[in-house]
């Protein structure tokens, strides 16, 4: 395929975004149409671009599409794409998940005020994905990752009018900037290590290679640099996947259009860190995977937690979500490369389904309390929910899918690739011992867990008695530009699709084929990796398969048939406080607020009072008012003293003087003549004496 | 027309202002739209000039090769000369200033006190801004330096906000303060240079032979540092930079705009064309502290900004902000990496033209909304005069209310936050990988300027802080009820921040036009300094 084409997959979402903001507002509804074929047109490329990849499939990948951005001599930025078997596939899923995105939009979003302006930020947002998945160099992927921060900036804060939304929004932009920083930092900190090596580079191909040819003449302190450079990068990665300890951000971010919850905050562009990391896997030190496998391994463990207790459906999946793309993070830590990507992506099509499932039963509840009139009740709580799988059968069985393919059971892509991950984690472990055990103990707790709160959504949702009569008669499936979506997707959760294969424990298909193990030039001995994975492979999921029937066992008893109070026994557990603990989120938002933000703002405030008030009103305008002292003090004694007292006096003295010498102007004749005669004696007595 | 085009550039707005005299003796007092024209007119000429001399431009020429320099007796009693010319260095700030000055002629079309005042003395604010960026000779610097100075006192002092006059005063002094440093500086280098010369070309060859003391000091030394405090001032530099906040807030929009997008370049401008050049030595033992004033400028303005609760107030520390990343940029000349002080220095001069454009549109933006709701409080202050408001948020829900003018907005915030895809991103991140290159100098010394940029790199979050605050304070939220008559932005404002916009936008994407305009000036100024035999102070 030329590669000129791929400059389509920029083209179109930004013509898509452009026309939406200058002019949909005029053509109204129907202004969609041009955003959905725009996107339905790069759907078609990135597909032709798949099958041609997996036909002609090879190692070799070239990019001849060179832009050069900035040229300052010695200094110099060019960009271009980066076309392998990793792209290909991200571009399927980006353009797939967008289009049926903006298909489901249609519906959803009808009647919305800001309805063209709605597609055009979901134009900017595939504009900005694509950027970042055709980049092949860290600056250019910086520069996508930043605008997607802004169109999710500005998608969660669509409905600006909620105060919930406006803030939400600025806390996805600026938690990700902190994440932001360290990437930054990185991408300096290595470019400045491959100009000492003597090329200057930060295309991926060229760090990789570069770092090929003289990783053997490395010294510790440059092994030291590129760990640190390895992780600061990674920052960036924990910011836009949500990883501990910046994962704040992403629950919040449920207060956008649950078809940008499913897009943006679910499927693609919390899954751009997760590429980051892969992108930059072939340089990151074993010191480093480790620091990105824990990090993974605490969130994937701890959001699993956190989501057991939540009420609002979406929450729930935004902490499954956030938990999973843990997963991912750690399956690259430990260097299970090939198993992270794959659970990116199949992650993306069933973390899709059940957002855009959540959506349509979301719209639906939306529409019946509104029918009723009732603007009280929250449509996104499961408790007001209940035994409405009758009235939505299409969304029940899309979303019961889906549910089965994130607890991992057989048949389900979820399956496969969380295995490939939780033998990765048993292999680590097995390799390393130690600390490492928390690994798969992270791995294993997390899937007990996902399957059971997962199946409790299912429960509480669909299953069991209406919790409002009333509401429940009002419900309706969703139409077909809402349910299309969901079955597709829903097809796409199934392990056949990334297989082909009809054995559901083999995880070989396609996928396996395009992607390789991945490689590491900087220490990690990948084929020791992939071997251990092997022989890790049986044990894995024969654990795995165990614990996900636990966790839905444990569902089914607590939610489905109510063997046990769950009230009670939250009650018993809160006696340690846990349910709290849980609910509340461990109070991360809090224990920020109180030592971060608090402070933060008193020493704005201090600084500004500093600045302003005491610097330069009393001591900058010190010297204005000093000056002015200083000549108030000389203007006085100029006039008081120079002028009246001196200069003054001279004439005073003289005017006295003169006063004095006016009583000898008597005009008696005697009196003169005595004076001319005692002036004649004085003078001849001085010349005598002298 | 090479010949005489600098001139025009500089003269052009002096004949304008003097036809305006001529026009308010016959019938001006009648009809005061004619001074607008005049200006218009005026600033009009200037641009294109300005835009016909960028379109003839050759970057690789330097002053002394350029066809467009022009040197002549003056004063030939004291060698003084009429030497004017451009290099990468000033071509970028001679458009940045013919297009603000024409855009906010545009933008002030409102004004009703005394027109014939304010657009004659803008117009001799304009010839002095641009005499200062094209003279090569210290003595006309000096002179146009301070011929700026008096129609900004009387711009900001009455035409200006309430405090003006307190303003205005404090303003002028300060800027004085530091003018009397630099004169003294400009003596000491023309009568300490042999033969005595203010022409700065030939200065750089004189003034580094320069061997004589004062005081046990290095005279070079000492004349660095006067320069140093002169333009530190303009900057501004902490700690001289709380005449800036007051200035800004209380000067009318399109003089916040020139004082913001121009006034404040002239200070780097000045230490890249007179301390760089001149003083090689001297800037590689000071560099390290540019650098430490480069950082608290970013985070001492940028965290003064997120404490302002007045709109204008808030862009002008976020001007404060931005001018340190300059700074921050100039001071990798040092680095043992010629990648690094390419990016540091085009880094300082992008930013430079980059900050102009943005901040222009940030004041032209804030005085849209000033015009239109007579205040531009994000939260009223809680010792507001009217009761019911204090504390209060000033606006709210603007989003759905004035739809383009948020989206402009918007778009100058996460400018001014340094998005990619805007200009100000690139000029930043330049300036930050040339501060982080300087972990050992070109004379093999360590640095810690890259420790301080990674303690600068801060500013990417605390930038970002106080727009985004800001944006949702005054757009989002519910619909302010006091402001549901408020009506979009006008035509005319648009004819005045869409063509900044536009720049913002094409540089922020293609930088390449504003690197090849300046990039060979740098190489030769790196190589100038980096050239210079290192010894102790």
């Amino acid at each position: 395929m030329s590669i000129s084409i791929f400059t389509l997959f920029l083209i179109l979402p930004l013509a898509s975004f452009i026309f939406q903001i200058s002019v949909g507002k005029r053509i109204g509804r129907n202004s969609h149409w041009v955003s959905l074929s725009f996107i339905f047109v790069t759907l078609c490329i990135a597909l032709g671009n798949l099958f041609s990849e997996i036909s002609h499939h090879s190692d070799e990948h070239t990019s001849n599409l060179v832009f050069k951005w900035i040229d300052l001599g010695t200094f110099k930025i060019e960009h271009g794409f980066q076309l392998d078997s990793l792209s290909a596939i991200m571009l399927v899923v980006v353009s797939l998940v967008s289009f049926l995105v903006h298909l489901y939009s249609t519906e959803y979003m009808k009647g919305d005020p800001r309805y063209t302006r709605y597609f055009g930020f979901l134009g900017l947002f595939t504009f900005s994905m694509n950027g970042i998945v055709l980049a092949d160099n860290l600056i250019m992927m910086y520069v996508f990752w930043e605008l997607v921060g802004l169109s999710s900036y500005l998608l969660i804060g669509f409905w600006f009018e909620k105060e919930s939304a406006a803030n939400a929004s600025k806390k996805a932009f600026l938690t990700n900037r902190v994440g932001d920083i360290g990437m930054f930092l990185g991408i300096m900190t290595i470019y400045f290590f491959t100009a000492s090596l003597g090329s200057a580079t930060l295309s991926f191909d060229g760090i990789t290679a570069l770092f090929q040819s003289s990783f053997s003449s490395f010294s510790q302190s440059d092994i030291t640099i590129v760990t640190i450079a390895g992780v600061l990068i990674f920052c960036g990665a924990i910011g836009k996947s949500a990883q501990f300890p910046l994962n704040i951000w992403l629950p919040d971010a449920m207060e956008g259009p649950t078809p940008v919850s499913a897009l943006i905050h679910a499927a693609t562009m919390v899954a751009a860190g997760v590429y980051l990391t892969v992108r930059i896997f072939p340089f990151l030190t074993p010191q480093s995977l480790e620091v990105v496998a824990v990090v993974g391994a605490v969130t994937a463990f701890g959001a699993a937690l956190i989501a057991i207790t939540q009420k609002d459906i979406k929450k729930v999946l935004a902490y499954s979500t956030v938990s999973q793309l843990g997963y991912m993070v750690m399956a690259i830590g430990v260097g299970a490369y090939q198993a992270g990507f794959f659970h990116l992506t199949t992650h993306a099509m069933f973390k899709a389904c059940l957002f855009l499932c959540s959506g349509s039963v979301i719209h639906a509840m939306h529409h019946a309390l509104h029918h009723l009139h009732d603007h009280k009740t929250d449509p996104q709580d499961m408790y007001n929910m209940g035994g409405i799988r009758s009235k939505m059968p299409i969304t029940y069985a899309s979303m019961l899918i889906a549910t089965l393919a994130i607890a991992g059971v057989p048949l389900f892509s979820g399956f496969l690739s969380k295995d490939m991950i939780l033998a990765g984690t048993l292999a680590y472990y097995h390799a390393h011992h130690g600390w490492t055990i928390i690994l798969p103990i992270a791995g294993f707790g997390a899937a007990v867990i996902t399957a059971f709160y997962m199946f409790r959504l299912i429960y509480l949702t669909f299953h069991g008695k209406p919790a409002r009569k009333d509401v429940y008669d009002q419900i309706h499936e969703s139409s077909l530009p809402m349910a299309f979506p969901l079955m597709l997707l829903a097809g796409l959760s199934l392990a056949f699709s990334f297989t082909f294969n009809l054995n559901p424990m083999d995880s070989h298909g396609w996928f396996t084929h395009l992607i390789s193990e991945g490689i590491n030039v900087v220490g990690l001995n990948m084929s020791q990796v992939i071997e251990g994975i092997h022989h890790a492979h049986h044990d894995a999921m024969i654990i795995s398969l165990t614990v996900a029937g636990i966790g839905i066992g444990m569902a089914t008893i607590f939610y489905l048939y109510i063997l046990i109070n769950v009230n009670k026994l939250a009650n018993k557990l809160n006696f340690f406080g846990l349910y709290d603990l849980s609910f509340n989120k461990f109070y991360i938002d809090e224990i920020y607020d109180a030592i971060l933000y608090r402070p933060f703002m008193w020493f704005c405030n201090l600084f500004s009072w500093i600045d302003w008030d005491l610097y330069d009103q009393k001591f900058i305008d010190f010297w204005g008012w000093f000056t002015l002292k200083i000549s108030d003090g000389a203007g006085y004694s100029d006039y008081n003293w120079l002028d009246q007292k001196l200069v003054d006096g001279f004439g005073k003295i003289t005017n006295k003087f003169g006063q004095g010498l006016k009583v000898t102007q008597s005009g008696i004749i005697q009196n003169y003549l005595l004076g001319g005669v005692l002036g004649f004696v004085t003078i001849f007595i001085i010349f005598k004496a002298f | 027309m090479n010949e005489s085009i600098l001139s025009l550039l500089i003269f052009i707005p002096v004949i304008g202002a003097l036809a305006m005299l001529v026009f308010a003796q016959f019938g001006g007092k009648e009809n005061p739209d004619g001074f607008k024209w005049i200006a218009v007119f005026s600033t009009g000429i200037q641009l294109i000039l300005g835009i016909w001399l960028y379109l003839n431009y050759n970057p690789t020429d330097t002053v002394l090769t350029s066809a467009f320099t022009i040197q002549k007796e003056w004063i030939p009693q004291f060698n003084i000369q009429y030497y004017i010319g451009v290099d990468g260095l000033s071509m970028p700030m001679v458009l940045l200033t013919a297009f603000l000055s024409f855009i906010c002629v545009i933008s002030s079309w409102k004004i009703t006190k005394s027109p014939f005042g304010f657009f004659a003395l803008f117009l001799l604010l304009d010839a002095g801004m641009m005499g200062v960026f094209v003279s090569l000779d210290f003595f006309l610097f000096y002179v146009f330096w301070e011929v700026m100075l008096l129609p900004m006192y009387f711009l900001i002092g009455i035409w200006g906000g309430p405090q003006r006059q307190y303003a205005a005063i404090k303003f002028f002094l300060y800027t004085l303060f530091g003018s009397v440093f630099m004169l003294l500086a400009m003596l000491a280098l023309y009568f300490y240079s042999d033969p005595h010369t203010f022409n700065l070309i030939a200065l750089i060859d004189t003034a580094k032979t320069i061997d004589a003391t004062l005081w046990g000091y290095q005279i070079k030394y000492l004349i660095w540092l006067c320069l140093f405090i002169g333009f530190a001032i303009k900057v501004p530099v902490f700690p001289f930079h709380t005449w800036l906040p007051l200035a800004h807030v209380e000067a009318p929009t399109a003089i916040s705009v020139i004082l913001a997008g121009v006034l404040l370049k002239m200070g780097t401008y000045g230490l890249l064309r007179i301390s760089y050049p001149l003083l090689p030595g001297e800037v590689y033992h000071f560099a390290t502290i540019l650098a430490v004033l480069g950082v608290i400028n970013i985070i001492w303005g940028a965290a003064n900004a997120i404490a302002q609760i007045d709109l204008k107030k808030m862009v002008a520390y976020s001007s404060v902000s931005h001018m340190g990343y300059v700074i921050l940029g100039m001071a990798a000349v040092v680095s043992n990496s010629k990648a690094g002080a390419e990016a540091g220095m085009n880094g300082a001069a992008m930013q430079m033209f980059n900050h102009g454009t943005i901040t222009a549109m940030l004041f032209l933006l804030v005085g849209v909304i000033y015009d239109k709701a007579h205040h531009r409080y994000i939260f009223f202050p809680t010792d507001y005069k009217d009761k019911a408001l204090a504390g209060k948020q000033g606006f709210g829900g603007l989003g759905a209310q004035m739809p383009i003018y948020s989206a402009l907005m918007a778009m100058a915030f996460f400018a001014g936050l340094g998005l990619p895809a805007m200009s100000g991103f690139i000029s930043e991140a330049l300036c930050f990988i040339g501060g982080f290159s300087v972990d050992t100098t070109f004379a093999g010394e360590s640095s810690i300027i890259r420790v301080l940029t990674i303690i600068g790199t801060l500013g990417i979050l605390l930038n970002a802080i106080y727009f985004l605050r800001a944006f949702q304070h005054v757009f989002f939220g519910k619909l302010n009820e006091k402001y549901k008559e408020l009506t979009d932005i006008s035509l005319r404002e648009l004819a005045c921040v869409v063509p900044i916009a536009v720049i913002i936008l094409i540089l922020g994407i293609y930088p390449a036009p504003l690197i090849e305009m300046i990039a060979p000036t740098f190489s030769n100024l790196i190589d100038l300094i980096q050239s210079t035999p290192i010894t102790g102070i």
